[in-house]
């Protein structure tokens, strides 16, 4: 792969980045037609980041476990639905009735992880099309639950949520924001700050804890080498710990804090984003999310995802349990679906019972993808990214089907051809990148020499 | 198969299971599933008889497509989850037919042939991108199907249709439904169809079926046909003795995707309808889910698979929605069971035959 020469390396980072320069191209030219103002896409993508990016997070472990994307999230989310649904039954509102669905969503999904993990582990190389059809079973399943058994095996005292006293089941929508249980706006409502506070928050935070994590972590006294991952410690991957390997990788992140503060200093940027609110406490949850992706990966527990991601094989040769090591990838995954299903739900503030899960799965790997993560390697910033110019597109596609084509039904099949797309695109890429496909290739890592051909 | 025979523990038992493992456990489990629903039907008030003649006639409709898995699966690219690609060549065929007006006969051989034709270069190419992905064919044709199903949505918005039967009356894009009874709706159904009771026999439709069958069979066993089995079922040994595993893979898919093409055509003159949009997304999972139930594995499949297991599952899905509705007010409960079972059959055969075992 790695040529010598500087301009073959640039060939190399176009033709590994392609999606997401695609994707890049498709929405610089997507806007200015799209004819829209530049502070309603602004204001339309704060409130749809917010809702969108825990989820997408979610997909990070199971890509590094090596089991592609885990489109089996939408059980995850399904579990939160019935946790969400309790929590409207027993009219919680507001706070704390996210708080006790997002509680009851760890056994719950957490369970469904458990489950579909095993099934996984019995598909190894076909992860992707199986956790699909998981969430297609999965999705006929729940709407036995919503339609038969809640309402009619399991009371639900609360009439607004069922039709004609359950005995059909649960409504196909559900107001987050009605009576005396409404739980819309749970989290995002709880602390508001306008885009520039917001920021400089952030900014300053960042900046404090890149100071702070330059310090050796291993002086640190309850963090002493129990808890942190050793050179030797099945690592296959060792990291750099040099106070200049950590500065050349964090500055610029740190300069790319310091000069949006800077620029937003700019009153024509400013105005820009002067609709903009954003729900700190749900960007806290996300920055959490984004840090415990960081932090897992610096644990014991961390280097085994990775080890079983490089090579299953060399994995289990090093004395690690593969299947237990996958299982817990994806229970984390679901749990972690189902809180951003949670902090999906109570932002948009209505529940499509039987629709709202469905496609969650397609949308965040499709963003995922775009931000330039590939089926075998993601991280929080291309998470990031990508969400950002998915949802671009997605605020900007329906206006451009109306100004170019005259119909907005243009626009909206436009934009899950471009989800479908972008997923296919990045199988095709990784196909031809990694020919054999990957289970065939680990013979070759592990240094084994291939099977002779089978006598018949 | 032969793995669950090798998994008998009791040496007692070992009879009754090689008797069980030969009669297909997941056949025989839906096949006990069927009689108990017969029942339950019957127990209900619905005529059986008339639920019978249904299934024969769904079994006819959901055939021909069923079929385009069993090339796939005999050349070694697995479940072709991506053969709605002929299945759209098929719809664009139609839509065709109905822009110029045909009727009858010429309108059902002009759509099945044409379908076939623009069928061609497209599962040439979709061969070709397969070929260069071995081993994670099922993934990556999925979204290659599901991708160019929604390219095509926007197709439907901006082809250039003319006949008023097919566009929208204001603003632009074709109906999403269409009719066919002014084309080649029901012509293969009525041809030489009888009644025996309450049953109604579609005799065209079956025997178009049978002999869509009986020229798969012919083709296995040609000389070509024996070659593209031997190279699906074990590559290696297949490119030792000589024969072009690549070819014969693009045979098989080629193949697949003009026979997906021809079973829409067949399709819609049972249904009486086409359908557009997102409605060919599916037709995938459920010729694959037929296949399955009828005792194909993702690797070895007979023309006795495609029969047995379109039957059985339409046969399934149409009393199991008779009685679900008899049973449980509201609608959604039938589609819940059509998904759990398609796609149930699916999981099942990607756990038992996917993964490490392939190996």
């Amino acid at each position: 792969m790695n040529k010598t020469g500087k301009s073959f390396h640039f060939g190399t980072w176009l033709r590994d980045n392609a999606v997401m320069l695609t994707f890049v191209l498709l929405t610089i030219a997507a806007i200015p037609l799209s004819a829209m103002k530049l502070t309603t896409i602004f204001f339309e993508l704060a409130s749809r980041i917010s809702r969108n990016a825990f989820l997408i997070l979610a997909l990070i472990l199971p890509i590094v476990a090596g089991m592609g994307i885990n489109f089996a999230i939408t059980i995850g989310a399904m579990g939160a639905q019935i946790a969400l649904l309790l929590t409207l039954n027993w009219q919680i509102p507001g706070f704390s009735g996210i708080a006790t669905a997002a509680a009851m969503t760890v056994p719950l999904a957490g369970f469904f992880g458990y489950l579909v993990g095993k099934l996984l582990n019995r598909m190894k190389g076909q992860e992707m099309i199986g956790s699909m059809i998981l969430g297609y079973f999965a999705n006929g399943l729940y709407q036995v639950l919503f339609l038969f058994v809640f309402g009619q095996l399991i009371p639900i005292a609360n009439r607004d949520l069922t039709i004609l006293g359950g005995k059909t089941g649960i409504s196909n929508t559900l107001d987050l924001n009605k009576g005396v249980y409404a739980v819309k706006g749970g989290l995002d409502n709880l602390w508001k700050l306008p885009f520039g506070d917001a920021l400089y928050i952030a900014s300053g935070v960042v900046l404090f804890f890149m100071l702070i994590t330059m310090i050796d972590m291993s002086r640190i006294p309850f963090l002493k080498k129990s808890k942190l991952a050793q050179p030797d410690d099945n690592a296959i991957l060792v990291e750099d710990k040099s106070i200049a390997y950590k500065l050349k990788r964090r500055l610029p992140i740190a300069i790319i804090f310091i000069a949006a503060c800077a620029v937003y200093q700019i009153p024509v940027v400013a105005q820009q984003f002067m609709m903009v609110r954003v729900p700190m406490v749900t960007a806290i949850c996300i920055a959490l999310l984004g840090l415990f992706n960081v932090v897992i990966m610096r644990t014991r527990l961390g280097q085994r995802f990775r080890a079983v991601g490089q090579s299953q094989t060399v994995a289990n040769a090093a004395g690690i349990n593969v299947n237990r090591t996958r299982l817990i990838a994806i229970i984390l995954s679901t749990i972690f679906a189902g809180w951003g299903q949670l902090i999906y739900l109570q932002s948009l503030g209505i529940m499509q019972t039987y629709a709202a899960h469905e496609s969650i799965g397609l949308y965040a790997g499709a963003a995922i993808l775009v931000g330039g993560a590939t089926i075998v390697r993601a991280t929080n910033g291309q998470a990031i990214l990508g969400c950002v110019l998915f949802h671009v597109l997605f605020v900007v596609a329906p206006k451009v089907g109306v100004n170019v084509f005259g119909d907005a039904a243009i626009g909206e099949f436009f934009r899950v051809f471009v989800s479908f797309g972008v997923i296919a695109l990045a199988l095709v890429l990784h196909g031809l990148r990694n020919r054999p496909y990957k289970p065939r290739d680990l013979r070759n890592e592990a240094g084994i020499p291939a099977a002779p051909k089978p006598a018949k | 198969m032969t793995q669950d025979a090798a998994e008998n523990k009791s040496s007692i038992g070992s009879s009754v299971k090689k008797a069980l493992a030969k009669a297909g456990i997941t056949r025989l489990i839906i096949f006990t599933f069927f009689i108990v629903l017969c029942i339950m039907a019957d127990a209900a008030g619905i005529s059986v008889p008339s639920m019978l003649g249904f299934t024969v006639k769904r079994a006819g409709m959901y055939g021909v497509m069923a079929l385009a898995m069993l090339p796939a699966i005999q050349c070694g690219i697995g479940l072709n989850l991506g053969m709605t690609l002929g299945v759209l060549a098929g719809l664009v065929s139609t839509l065709l037919c109905i822009e110029y007006g045909l009727t009858g006969w010429p309108a059902f051989l002009f759509s099945a042939i044409l379908g076939s034709v623009i069928a061609l270069p497209v599962g040439y190419l979709y061969g070709k991108l397969l070929n260069k992905l071995k081993g994670s064919e099922m993934t990556v044709s999925t979204y290659v199907g599901f991708s160019i199903v929604s390219l095509l949505c926007v197709g439907w918005m901006l082809f250039p249709f003319k006949n008023n039967a097919l566009t929208y009356a204001l603003g632009p894009g074709l109906r999403p439904t269409h009719n066919m009874n002014t084309s080649y709706g029901a012509l293969l159904n009525n041809f030489m169809a009888f009644r025996i009771g309450k049953m109604t026999i579609p005799t065209g439709m079956v025997a178009f079926f049978l002999l869509c069958c009986f020229g798969m069979w012919l083709f296995s066993r040609s000389k070509t046909g024996t070659a593209m089995i031997a190279a699906g079922s074990n590559p290696r040994f297949a490119e030792a003795a000589g024969i072009n595993v690549d070819q014969m893979r693009m045979i098989g898919t080629i193949l697949s995707t003009v026979i997906a093409a021809v079973g829409i055509v067949v399709y819609q003159q049972g249904y009486g309808f086409l359908q557009l949009y997102q409605a060919p997304r599916q037709m995938g999972f459920i010729a694959a889910s037929a296949i399955l139930i009828g005792g194909a594995s993702v690797t070895k499949a007979k023309v006795s698979h495609v029969i047995i297991g379109v039957t059985l599952f339409q046969g399934l899905l149409t009393l199991g929605i008779q009685v679900a509705n008899k049973y449980v007010p509201g609608g959604g409960m039938a589609e819940a069971f059509r998904i759990i079972i398609s796609n149930g059959i699916i999981l099942y055969a990607l756990a038992t035959s996917g993964g490490a075992s392939r190996e």
